[in-house]
């Protein structure tokens, strides 16, 4: 169990040097990953006529697939899994947990929860905006974990933290229940796939609107990694070596759950990117926060593309819910590295 | 998290049986003559409106918490839905028959157990619903109001099928789900199911009628590939307002290259006769033919 933390302790021998071209490395993949995949798809397409200027666009059926089903598709994808994989390690790092996740603190789930209720009261609302509502569930998540670790102690407890979050999940796993009772089937079922990750963006407006939060959490995450690495020694060790340990909690909670809540409104609960990631990526760099961050972002990135290019061809024209996808590689991965470590 | 997911899961193999095309019509327990029962709860809209259709809505005690036609039906008790019938609440009501839907195996045992009469139903095509007319009168005792009806139901459709006949028959995506305001999450009737057949019925050509199931879920590059020249959309009247139609039509404008955008060829319908696979689907066809062959409509209609 603690063989995360013991990773992360060996930390200040870490050469910094060593994992720079592997950070590089992982940018190129991300790049090519995102560059490459609207390429593969169940349908063959012309790519002359994708890149032709001579045909107006919409009656470009080519051009169409490539730019508003595929492209989306791939940018969306690596938004969402590099987000995950980052808040991943920074949940890992304020949690000093090496099994924490995006969805340990229940963010995830209050974001679930807005969305089955959008999903649900559909049809009754003027408008459907299930991301809006995944993110105001995130966010009433995010307030009420944070008040309860804040309630009784002077800084931030990170094992009420922990034990709010658990609960909250709990907790909003039975509210989730109970809005899905009250659903009908159709309903039922479509919240059901929400809940099993879909991607299919369908045009650019779920990425940028999720883009101005993604970038507040990484320009926070940058400024966490120095934090996060001293942290990793303990909070009594981190604060007697200069760090303002509340204020770094507080950055680290907020930025991760901010992250979370804007994959999780573009993209749904996608499962294991936030845990595999990390890891994989530990192994490859070290524990030093300053390679981990970047690293985890552009490999999370390739990850889910390459994931959800997997999801949509592999059963084509049906489509496979790109949780599965990532469940079955990361599952069995995930098992790897536990035995591997000991 | 992760227990909701268990639970969901096992929500969808549940509507996964509760849809499948390969499950038995229609089963029913051996009982060769036919007592006229007095107390009939359905857990089936279908059948609810069949029962009512055949002149037997006087013997419907209770309901299912899904019916919503015909008016007179709602003034019965509601003894909840597929998973979640009321075994109590349907003893409460002295049944002496009782419409089950296939997968609720567990309420049939246990009506059983009871000694209570089952007549057990399953969605499949459309000429099911005929055939489940007829053999429900049979069980009923209204064997000749239920012949009629049947009959009827076949001559509706058959005038459909003749009014639409020799016309080109368009490519059509029936969709039936997708998240408001939005392209994501796309659901469509594919090549099994009333649905299937009423769209054949209406002389429309199903987009996904290679898919051999009742739905798929249609990512957007598949719906661009498929190219579809009208679209159907499917939902219940509630909460559909003329402007959150027009808003909604609207939506499919993100994607130009479809033939059924081009030409302005999107509806949404909002009608229970479209849903429902009991006794109004001669409606829904006629419906969805007149959406589908505008032209081939008689002028008094």
């Amino acid at each position: 169990m603690s063989h995360g933390l013991a990773d992360a302790r060996v930390l200040p021998g870490t050469p910094l040097r060593r994992g720079v071209p592997i950070v590089f490395l992982c940018f190129a993949a991300m790049v090519i990953a995102v560059l490459a995949v609207p390429f593969v798809g169940s349908t063959p397409l012309q790519f002359t006529r994708v890149f032709s200027r001579d045909i107006p666009f919409s009656e470009n059926v080519d051009a169409q697939i490539f730019f508003v089903a595929r492209l989306p598709r791939a940018l969306a994808a690596a938004l969402v899994g590099g987000t995950l994989a980052a808040a991943g390690v920074v949940f890992q790092g304020l949690l000093r947990n090496p099994l924490a996740t995006p969805y340990t603190l229940g963010i995830s789930a209050g974001a679930s929860l807005g969305a089955m209720v959008a999903i649900t009261l559909g049809a009754a609302l003027p408008f459907g905006g299930v991301a809006s509502a995944s993110l105001a569930g995130a966010f009433v998540a995010v307030v009420i974990v944070y008040a309860l670790a804040r309630a009784r102690h002077s800084g931030l407890s990170t094992t009420v933290l922990l034990l709010a979050g658990v609960t909250l999940n709990a907790f909003f796993s039975a509210l989730i229940l109970f809005v899905q009772y009250l659903s009908d089937f159709a309903q039922t079922y479509r919240a059901l796939r929400w809940l099993m990750g879909d991607l299919d963006v369908a045009g650019y407006a779920p990425i940028l609107a999720a883009l101005p939060l993604v970038g507040i959490a990484f320009a926070a995450f940058a400024w966490l990694a120095r934090p996060l690495n001293l942290l990793s020694l303990g909070a009594d060790a981190a604060g007697s070596r200069g760090v303002n340990v509340l204020r770094a909690q507080r950055v680290a909670f907020f930025s991760a759950s901010l992250a979370t809540g804007a994959a999780v409104s573009v993209g749904g609960p996608i499962g294991f990117v936030g845990i595999i990631v990390p890891h994989l990526v530990r192994l490859l760099v070290g524990a030093d926060h300053r390679l981990v961050l970047p690293a985890s972002i552009f490999f999370g990135a390739s990850f889910l593309t390459m994931c959800d290019a997997v999801a949509r061809t592999v059963m084509a024209p049906l489509e496979l819910p790109v949780g599965i996808i990532t469940a079955v590689i990361g599952g069995p991965f995930f098992l790897w590295l536990l035995l591997r470590q000991r | 998290m992760m227990r909701a997911k268990t639970a969901a899961a096992i929500g969808l193999v549940m509507l996964a049986l509760a849809v499948s095309p390969f499950a038995s019509p229609i089963r029913q327990d051996a009982q060769r003559e036919a007592p006229r029962y007095s107390r009939i709860v359905s857990l089936v809209p279908a059948v609810t409106e069949m029962l009512f259709a055949m002149g037997a809505g006087g013997a419907v005690a209770g309901i299912s918490s899904y019916d919503r036609y015909p008016p007179e039906a709602l003034t019965r008790p509601k003894v909840g839905g597929l998973i979640d019938p009321d075994f109590e609440r349907i003893l409460s009501l002295r049944p002496d028959l009782v419409i089950t839907y296939g997968t609720q195996s567990e309420l049939i045992d246990r009506l059983r157990r009871a000694n209570i009469g089952i007549y057990n139903y399953e969605h499949a095509g459309l000429a099911d619903i005929t055939a489940t007319l007829r053999s429900l009168g049979q069980r009923i005792g209204r064997r000749a109001e239920a012949e009629r009806l049947a009959a009827s139901l076949e001559q509706h459709l058959a005038d459909v099928r003749a009014r639409v006949a020799g016309r080109p028959r368009p490519r059509t995506a029936l969709i039936i789900g997708r998240e408001l305001g939005t392209l994501r999450g796309v659901h469509a009737s594919a090549g099994v199911g009333f649905l299937h057949d009423l769209l054949e019925t209406a002389g429309g050509i199903d987009v996904f009628d290679d898919v051999k199931r009742q739905s798929l879920q249609v990512s957007t590059e598949v719906l661009l590939a498929r190219a579809p020249e009208v679209i159907l959309e499917l939902h219940p009247p509630e909460g559909w307002t003329p402007e959150k139609i027009a808003r909604e039509r609207a939506v499919w404008q993100q994607l130009p290259s479809l033939p059924a955008v081009r030409r302005g060829r999107i509806h949404i319908l909002t009608d229970h006769r479209l849903i429902v696979p009991g006794p109004r689907v001669g409606d829904a066809a006629r419906m969805i033919a007149d959406l589908l062959h505008p032209p081939s409509l008689p002028s008094n209609r």
